[in-house]
């Protein structure tokens, strides 16, 4: 019976103390989409980000400080396909929060894009597949700018009193971003029909915009750890293919990428992969600016070879 | 080794030099030219588009992105196309039109065919089996103090299927949610099947509030609401076996509220019909169980998480499984910390776990066996344990844990001998949906004997995927 009474106030003094005009609250699963929500947004609205770029978000647990943050969110903004289906929703059932459970609140990237690599058959036998298709759609900067349209309508939907705000700092990403994706098409030129080997199938936007060919990956099957059999059954179509590189994103393992790379002398590349991969990627914009510039480099130092 | 590789590479670039890869070692090919000529058309494009949605944008309305949208350039396309349609963007309100009426139909709708099947619930099945041998009589064995009640006596000697599961959950309606669990399990060749959780979850109650009625684990401690298969350790510990008979789950009603602050604050309450230990007989009308929790928790920089509560249950019992008729008052205290860098727990880390039980009882006793022979039983008794588990990588991990048990000095079940018990465990992992653990064990159960056990055990979980709780 205290203990109810306790809550009462507590409830009570929660109520009270919520200031009339608040911010619209924002969660943010993956940092790509917290760095494009301040480009959107800017100090419109509060952003927490649930992750980092030196985390794997397939294997994010439903920890009590995300909990905590889903709790008091007006919307949700995650990359969706299946990619955070063991965290967020059990953070949603755990949090109470029924604003971002569905409807408005609830805003998922992928299903804005049209997503590659959807199985046409769903077995695990072929590793952790996601039957919307490949989720890790931020490294396209053509369906980042799908994806800005698309939440910036559903800022101002939710939040219509800086509406115009938000219309007009999409215009200003809008022109930012199509510059920036011609410097970044026109850098990368001498990248196109290269070929890579990666860590985990994370990368096949990039490649779908950049015209990289992808000739393996470490992981067996997706989700599978590289074994030793599995990398060293890479080793002969990595030195024959004139291969670029062997990419890995921040959050992984640098050792399978680096025992490939010393037994074929293609270099091991980590690519940020979201905001906040490297110093350089400080929001989308250095992102790709870093990604193109590694992947440059790594051509340079083949051709040096 | 290096330098032969770096000959090795050299000549391979020699060799190959005329054809088309060599190329992008020197910028100056007709291929290079051509593309760069390309790349640098597209960007004359784009600032051309730029230029007219600045234009457009001195409006200050919707207009810039349609503006950007509507001439033919090949930028634009190429983005269009890209765009889920609003039938796959099923939750995109106001869809920006040109973008949208642009891109190709597309197929992004995932299996949402018609049909009568297309709203089946998510089916998850958990597969559990295992090996275990005790070099003590299982059938002669006896907890000192400590009665053994419910789920709570050791595995039996050899082989044996664990407790498989299979869930369905799905959304009911706008407003609920629905899980149901059933088991199979097998006691000394015996198939036994059961519902081990019936819910249903309110979806919509604002507030932070959330409500939970039907048959389910209560959310006291924390291993008490997880299912056994997320443990790190083959048998859940002395304490959940003395005291809650493995697990205690009921048919009840559940009120959560998680606090609107930056750290993770949840209180709550339970009613229970009062059937199953610690309880039993289903007193005060069918609501002889009342518990109430509360957890709190947080980050401690990026690499800690941490999560602490305390919780109690109160039971009026007649004829319990231990004999006992009175009031029943167990409190909980528990606490997790993990130790993950940059919190990639998967990847390797460090689970500290500790739950602290006492037990309160106010009441009678009857033996079971012999109903004639009765007792007051007026007394505490305490149990604890305490866990470590280190992740080495996504294969492995390894643990200890260490158990003991408080007996009273005085009642029915009065002993000068406290049990005790350690474990280690060593677990190997295909993927996040099987693993194979070996469990070794030392126990003391009562002054006169000690068991040593081995257990190796399979673990799967196929279906929809499961949930990583914390």
């Amino acid at each position: 019976m205290k203990a109810l009474i306790a809550i009462s106030a507590l409830l009570l003094g929660a109520l009270a103390s919520n200031p009339a005009q608040a911010k619209l609250k924002v969660f943010a699963c993956e940092p790509e989409w917290g760095s494009l929500l301040h480009e959107l947004a800017g100090d419109k609205i509060d952003v927490d980000v649930g992750t980092s770029a030196l985390q794997d978000v397939h294997v994010i647990e439903a920890k009590p400080s995300l909990i905590a943050k889903v709790r008091s969110a007006d919307l949700v903004v995650c990359t969706g396909a299946q990619l955070e289906i063991g965290w967020l929703p059990q953070l949603i059932s755990q949090s109470g929060n029924a604003k971002i459970a569905s409807g408005p609140g609830s805003f998922m990237a992928a299903a804005q894009v049209k997503t590659l690599e959807k199985p046409t058959a769903l077995d695990r036998a072929n590793g952790d597949v996601h039957p919307d298709g490949n989720p890790h759609i931020q490294m396209d900067p053509r369906r980042v700018l799908i994806v800005a349209q698309r939440l910036d309508a559903r800022l101002a939907e939710l939040d219509p009193g800086n509406a115009a705000t938000y219309q007009q700092r999409l215009a200003d990403f809008q022109q930012r971003w199509l510059a920036a994706m011609a410097k970044w098409k026109a850098e990368a030129a001498p990248l196109k029909g290269r070929k890579v080997v990666v860590h985990h199938i994370s990368w096949v936007y990039l490649w779908d915009w950049l015209g990289v060919d992808q000739i393996g990956a470490l992981e067996p099957k997706p989700a599978v750890p590289p074994t030793a059999a599995h990398l060293a059954s890479l080793i002969n179509i990595t030195k024959s293919s004139d291969t670029l590189a062997i990419v890995r994103a921040a959050y992984q393992d640098p050792k399978p990428a680096d025992w490939l790379s010393d037994r074929t002398g293609v270099p091991a590349v980590t690519l940020p992969f979201t905001v906040g991969g490297d110093a350089q990627s400080k929001d989308l914009f250095g992102l790709f600016d870093s990604t193109i510039s590694k992947l440059l480099g790594a051509s340079r130092s083949g051709a040096a070879k | 080794m290096r330098t032969s590789l770096f000959f090795a590479s050299m000549l391979i670039a020699l060799a190959t030099a005329p054809a088309a890869h060599a190329a992008k070692a020197s910028p100056q090919t007709p291929e290079q030219r051509i593309a760069a000529l390309e790349a640098h058309v597209d960007a004359l494009e784009a600032e051309l588009q730029q230029v007219k949605a600045a234009q457009a944008a001195t409006t200050g309305s919707m207009a810039p992105v349609a503006a950007t949208t509507a001439p033919a350039s090949t930028q634009q396309d190429e983005i269009d196309s890209l765009a889920a349609t609003p039938d796959d963007a099923a939750t995109a309100s106001a869809p920006q039109d040109t973008t949208a009426s642009l891109a190709a139909p597309a197929d992004n709708a995932g299996g949402s065919g018609g049909g009568a099947n297309a709203f089946n619930p998510a089916i998850s099945i958990i597969l559990n089996g295992s090996y275990s041998h005790h070099s003590l009589d299982t059938d002669a064995y006896s907890r000192s103090g400590f009665p053994l009640v419910g789920e709570g006596a050791p595995s039996a000697n050899g082989f044996s299927l664990g407790e498989s599961e299979v869930s369905f959950a799905a959304n009911i309606d706008d407003k609920l949610y629905g899980q149901l669990t059933l088991t199979a399990e097998s006691e000394n060749g015996e198939d036994h099947g059961g519902v081990e959780e019936a819910f249903i979850d309110t979806t919509s109650l604002p507030a932070g509030f959330s409500l939970r009625a039907g048959r389910f684990y209560s959310n006291i401690g924390y291993l008490n609401s997880h299912h056994a298969h997320t443990d790190s350790f083959f048998d859940r510990p002395l304490a959940y076996q003395a005291f809650l008979g493995n697990q205690y789950g009921d048919d009840g009603l559940q009120l959560r509220w998680v606090a609107p602050t930056s750290l993770f604050l949840e209180f709550g309450g339970e009613a229970f019909r009062g059937e199953n230990f610690p309880s039993g007989g289903a007193q005060h009308d069918g609501i002889g169980t009342r518990t109430l929790f509360a957890h709190v928790g947080g980050d401690a920089g990026s690499n800690n998480e941490w999560l602490a509560g305390v919780s109690m249950l109160k039971t009026r019992a007649q004829d319990a499984e231990d004999g006992f008729s009175g009031d029943t008052t167990l409190y909980i205290a528990d606490g997790t910390w993990k130790w993950a860098p940059q919190g990639n727990f998967k990847d390797g880390g460090i689970t500290l776990r500790s739950e602290y039980f006492l037990d309160d009882r106010d009441g009678t006793f009857a033996d079971p066996d012999a109903p004639a022979v009765t007792a007051l039983w007026n007394g505490q008794r305490r149990g604890a344990y305490l866990e470590g588990v280190y992740r080495f990588n996504r294969t492995w991990d390894i643990g200890y844990r260490y158990d003991k048990l408080w007996a009273d000095d005085n009642g029915p079940f009065a002993s000068a001998f406290d049990p005790w018990r350690h474990s280690a465990e060593l677990t190997w992992r295909n993927s996040e949906f099987s693993l194979v653990r070996l469990q070794l064990s030392h126990e003391k159960p009562n002054a006169a004997d000690s068991d040593n056990a081995v257990t190796v055990q399979y673990q799967t979980s196929l279906g929809a995927h499961g949930a990583h709780k914390f």
